[in-house]
C-alpha cells in the first residue's frame, strides 16, 4: 500500500513542476499549467502524509 | 468527555523545556533537513525575493551575494550553534538562566516572544493575502501600515487561528507539516517561475541572464525605495536569521540532533528557500510591477496566484504556515520561561494570540527586510555572550555559568554587553549612517569584548574572596 501511496505521491510532484516547462517552451497554455498544478497538490497531499512518517515513530 | 481528551492529550506534549533532550528523542538527518528546508522555504519567501526587486537589486549582485550570505548563515548555524546544542541539549532560555541568571532571561525572554510574535505574525499577514483572493479583499500597498479593513482583520484571524492550533500540539507535528510540505512548496516556486518567464520575454535559456539584468532585477530601485547593492543581498541574506545562528535560538531545534554536523542541514534551508525560492519569487513580482504598471500593491497571495493559479495561492499559505508555526513554537518556549508553570499547549495560546494581533497590521510585511535585520541585531548580543561564555570565560581563569555558579539572578556582564552592544549599533547607525544589514557583525564583536571585560570586572572579587576561604 506503501507504493501506492509513494507512486501517488511522485506523480503529484511531477504534475507540479513539469507541466511549466512545456509551457516556457510553448507546448502548453498557461491555464492548463494552472489545472496540471492544482491536481498534483491535491496528489502530493492526499498520498503524502501516508508515507512520510515521522521518525522516531518509524 | 471530548473536553478532557483534548486537554490530556495537549498535556502530554513533551517538549522537554526544562531538561537536557535524552537520547532516546535524539531525531536524524530527515527531521532536521525537511524543518529547515519548510521552514526557509516559507512564507517571508514571497516577500523578500520580491522586496528585492522593489529595491533595484542588479542581477549579478543577487546571483553572488545571495551565495555568499548563504554559504556564510550555513557555516553560522554549523560551527557556532549546532555544537552548542549537542554539548548541552537544552533550550537557549535554560542555558541563558545558568548564565545570566533568572531576572535577565526574563527580560531577554519577554523581547524574544515578541520578537518571534512579530516574525509569525508577518507570515500570518502574508498568508491571508491568499485567503483573501475570492473575497476580493482590499490588498495592503508598499505604503500601508493599518489594516486594510474588517475583511483584512477576519481573515488573519482565521489563519492565526488554525496556525496557532497547528503549533499547540507541539514540535512533532510542527516538523512534519514541514516535512510534508517542503517538497511540494519549492516545486510551486520553481514551476511558476519557469512558467511566466515566457511573458517576460525569455523565448529560449540563452535569453534568461539577459532578460535578468534588463527587465528582473534591473538594478533600478521603485521610487520611494533604497537601491540594494551586493553587500546589502550578502548581509541580509546572512544575517536575516541571526536570531537562530548566531543569537542561538536555533538551540531549541538542533538540541535534538545526534551530532553538532547536523547544523549543515541549514543548507536546505538556505540553499533552497533563501537562493532559489527568492529568486523564483522576484520573478513572478517583476511579472506583476509589469502587468500592474508598477503598482505599489504588495500582495505575495495574488502574485503567487496570477502565476500558478490556485495552487499558487494555496502555496502561500501554506508557506506562511510553515514559518509561523515554528516561530509560535519558539516564542512559546521564551515565554515558558517566563511562566514555567504553564503548559506547553497553553503558553502557545497566548503567544498565538498576540501573533495574531500583530498580523493585522500590514506594515509588518512592508518593512519585513528592516524588522528581520533588526531583530537579529536585537537578539545577536546573547549569542556572543554564550560562546564567550562556553569557549573563552574558562580558558581566562573565570568560572562558566555565572549564574549558576554563584547562586545570581542577575549577570551585570551579560546585560551591560547587551545593553552597551545595541546602543553602539544605533550610534553607528545615527553618527556613521551604516544601515540597520551591517549592524550585526560589529555588535557581535563588541558584545563580546563587552562581556569578557565585564566578567572580569564581576568576578575578579568572587573568585579572590573563595581562593583566600
Amino acid at each position: 500500500m506503501n507504493a501506492v501511496f509513494r507512486s501517488i505521491s511522485v506523480a503529484g510532484l511531477i504534475l507540479t513542476l513539469f507541466p511549466s516547462f512545456f509551457v516556457f517552451g510553448g507546448m502548453m497554455t498557461p491555464e492548463t499549467h494552472k489545472l496540471l498544478m492544482l491536481v498534483g497538490t491535491v496528489f502530493w497531499f492526499a498520498a503524502a502524509p501516508f508515507w512520510m512518517r515521522p521518525e522516531d515513530k518509524q | 468527555m471530548a473536553r478532557n481528551n483534548i486537554v490530556r492529550k495537549l498535556d502530554s506534549v513533551e517538549e522537554f523545556e526544562r531538561e537536557p533532550v535524552p537520547e532516546r528523542k535524539w531525531k536524524g538527518w530527515g527531521s532536521f533537513i525537511g524543518m529547515y528546508a519548510g521552514e526557509h522555504t516559507a512564507g517571508t519567501e514571497f516577500v523578500i525575493g520580491p522586496l528585492f526587486v522593489a529595491h533595484g537589486v542588479a542581477a549579478a549582485d543577487l546571483v553572488l551575494g545571495l551565495i555568499a550570505g548563504n554559504l556564510m548563515a550555513v557555516l553560522s548555524w554549523a560551527f557556532l550553534t549546532a555544537p552548542v546544542a549537542v554539548k548541552f541539549r537544552l533550550t537557549l532560555y535554560c542555558l541563558l538562566e545558568k548564565i545570566c541568571g533568572r531576572k535577565f532571561t526574563l527580560i531577554y525572554n519577554s523581547v524574544n516572544a515578541l520578537m518571534f510574535c512579530f516574525l509569525a505574525g508577518a507570515m500570518i499577514a502574508v498568508s491571508a493575502t491568499a485567503i483573501g483572493i475570492p473575497f476580493g479583499l482590499r490588498m495592503p500597498s508598499l505604503e500601508d501600515w493599518l489594516p486594510a479593513g474588517i475583511g483584512w482583520i477576519a481573515a488573519v484571524i482565521a489563519i492565526g487561528a488554525v496556525t496557532t492550533l497547528i503549533a499547540m500540539f507541539g514540535y512533532n507535528l510542527v516538523s512534519r507539516f514541514a516535512n510534508i510540505a517542503a517538497p511540494w512548496m519549492i516545486l510551486v516556486f520553481v514551476g511558476a517561475a519557469v512558467a511566466v518567464l515566457p511573458e517576460l520575454g525569455v523565448k529560449s535559456i540563452s535569453d534568461i541572464w539577459d532578460r535578468a539584468r534588463d527587465t528582473i532585477w534591473t538594478g533600478t530601485p521603485l521610487a520611494g525605495q533604497s537601491r540594494f547593492t551586493f553587500w546589502h543581498v550578502m548581509f541580509f541574506a546572512w544575517f536575516c536569521n541571526t536570531a537562530m545562528h548566531i543569537g542561538m535560538a536555533d538551540l531549541s531545534i538542533l538540541r535534538y540532533g545526534r551530532k553538532w554536523i547536523y547544523g549543515f542541514s541549514s543548507a536546505t534551508g538556505m540553499f533552497v528557500g533563501h537562493y532559489i525560492a527568492w529568486i523564483a519569487s522576484g520573478i513572478l513580482y517583476a511579472l506583476f510591477l509589469i502587468e500592474s504598471n508598477f503598482s505599489t500593491e504588495f500582495a505575495p497571495g495574488p502574485v503567487a496566484f496570477r502565476a500558478a493559479g490556485i495552487a499558487g495561492a494555496v502555496c502561500v499559505v501554506i508557506a506562511g504556515w510553515t514559518t509561523a508555526n515554528p516561530t509560535i513554537y519558539r516564542a512559546g518556549l521564551a515565554l515558558q520561561a517566563i511562566r514555567p508553570k504553564w503548559r506547553t499547549w497553553r503558553v502557545t495560546c497566548v503567544v498565538g494570540t498576540i501573533t495574531t494581533f500583530a498580523a493585522c497590521f500590514p506594515a509588518l510585511v512592508m518593512k519585513l527586510l528592516n524588522f528581520v535585520a533588526l531583530y537579529g541585531l536585537i537578539l545577536m548580543p546573547v549569542g556572543a555572550i554564550i560562546l564567550m561564555d562556553i569557549y573563552l570565560i574558562p580558558r581566562l581563569g573565570l568560572r562558566s555559568g555565572y549564574a549558576e555558579t554563584f547562586g545570581k539572578s542577575f549577570h551585570p556582564a551579560a546585560a551591560l554587553a547587551w545593553v552597551l552592544t545595541l546602543i553602539f549599533s544605533l550610534l553607528l547607525n545615527q553618527l556613521l549612517d551604516i544601515e540597520v544589514f551591517f549592524l550585526s557583525l560589529p555588535g557581535w564583536f563588541f558584545a563580546a569584548i563587552v562581556y569578557v571585560a565585564g566578567s572580569f570586572w564581576v568576578q575578579h572579587g568572587r573568585i579572590k574572596e573563595r581562593r583566600v576561604a
